[in-house]
């Protein structure tokens, strides 16, 4: 079944087409590629989180919402689940995946890691979006130590 | 026979209105805007209550005999309908399963009012049905 490398194979195309040789040396052409990839993955986001909780009853609380980003939303994506979910319950969440599955084709190890962050970028805006929809308004970075594990963190802005 | 169906964004303001027959449109207005305080009132107090997304208003004007019906998605988008029938839990599924539908269109930017034709036909559906 092929269906699993369809997503991975189109992102890896988007990051490439991205950051084609058109690109300027310096971080300029950097930054602007990294906030189309977020806002590409911003508007997926939107139509996912409107989506995939059909069923499901309303959210109670945030936690709840973060769950379901953790569970439904990442198996859905990427058929798995995150692996770990922390909270200072006041707002930021750190979500850990051992084994991110954009990062798994580019081996395991520090070899390929300024190269990263380019592959996360579509899944933050991705997040950031999904949770726009579901009311909350916030910051999505990510963070890798060693492929292919990485993190994310969410902040939830209070308005 | 008269029917209203209004879609409320979360900032509150309408994405989509339509009404039949067209002489009763302001009063449908009208009560549409007063339920969505009701809206909020659940909604500020459904912490406590499990409740599912969809909720029942009840009559509002007693003179006449219309309900107003209200269903809320988890991304607090609203639907109100005004009716004079009552088989609605199925009528809001589909509406959900439409507004979804339009959200997914690439060209739709989300809080735009609703222009899609596809949409357009599944309340003139649900209006035959009704009416």
């Amino acid at each position: 079944m092929a269906d699993t490398v369809l997503f991975e194979f189109l992102h890896t195309e988007m990051v490439k087409e991205l950051w084609a040789p058109h690109l300027e040396p310096g971080r300029v052409g950097w930054k602007m590629s990294l906030s189309v990839l977020e806002g590409l993955g911003f508007r997926v986001g939107q139509a996912l989180a409107e989506r995939l909780p059909q069923e499901t009853l309303a959210f109670r609380e945030e936690l709840d919402v973060l769950k379901f980003l953790c569970r439904d939303l990442w198996v859905a994506v990427f058929r798995k689940q995150m692996d770990g979910l922390r909270t200072n319950h006041q707002g930021t969440y750190v979500l850990q995946d051992h084994s991110f599955p954009l990062l798994v084709p580019m081996g395991s190890g520090p070899q390929y890691l300024e190269e990263a962050p380019k592959f996360l970028a579509f899944t933050c805006g991705l997040l950031c979006g999904a949770l726009s929809t579901l009311g909350f308004q916030s910051q999505v970075t990510a963070s890798v130590a060693t492929l292919p594990a990485c993190k994310f963190q969410v902040v939830i802005q209070k308005s | 026979m008269a029917m209203c169906i209004v879609v409320i964004a979360k900032e509150n303001y309408p994405l989509y209105i339509r009404s039949t027959p067209t002489e009763y449109t302001l009063k449908f207005y009208y009560m549409v805007h007063t339920s969505l305080d009701v809206v909020d009132e659940i909604s500020a107090m459904g912490k406590a209550l499990v409740y599912q997304r969809e909720l029942y208003l009840g009559l509002f004007y007693p003179t006449e005999d219309y309900k107003v019906y209200g269903y809320m998605t988890s991304s607090k988008v609203k639907f109100v309908m005004v009716v004079d029938s009552s088989n609605t839990a199925l009528i809001f599924q589909k509406l959900h399963n439409s507004y979804t539908d339009v959200m997914c269109n690439p060209f739709y930017n989300p809080g735009d009012r609703i222009q899609s034709r596809a949409f357009d036909n599944t309340v003139t559906l649900m209006m035959i049905q009704v009416c």
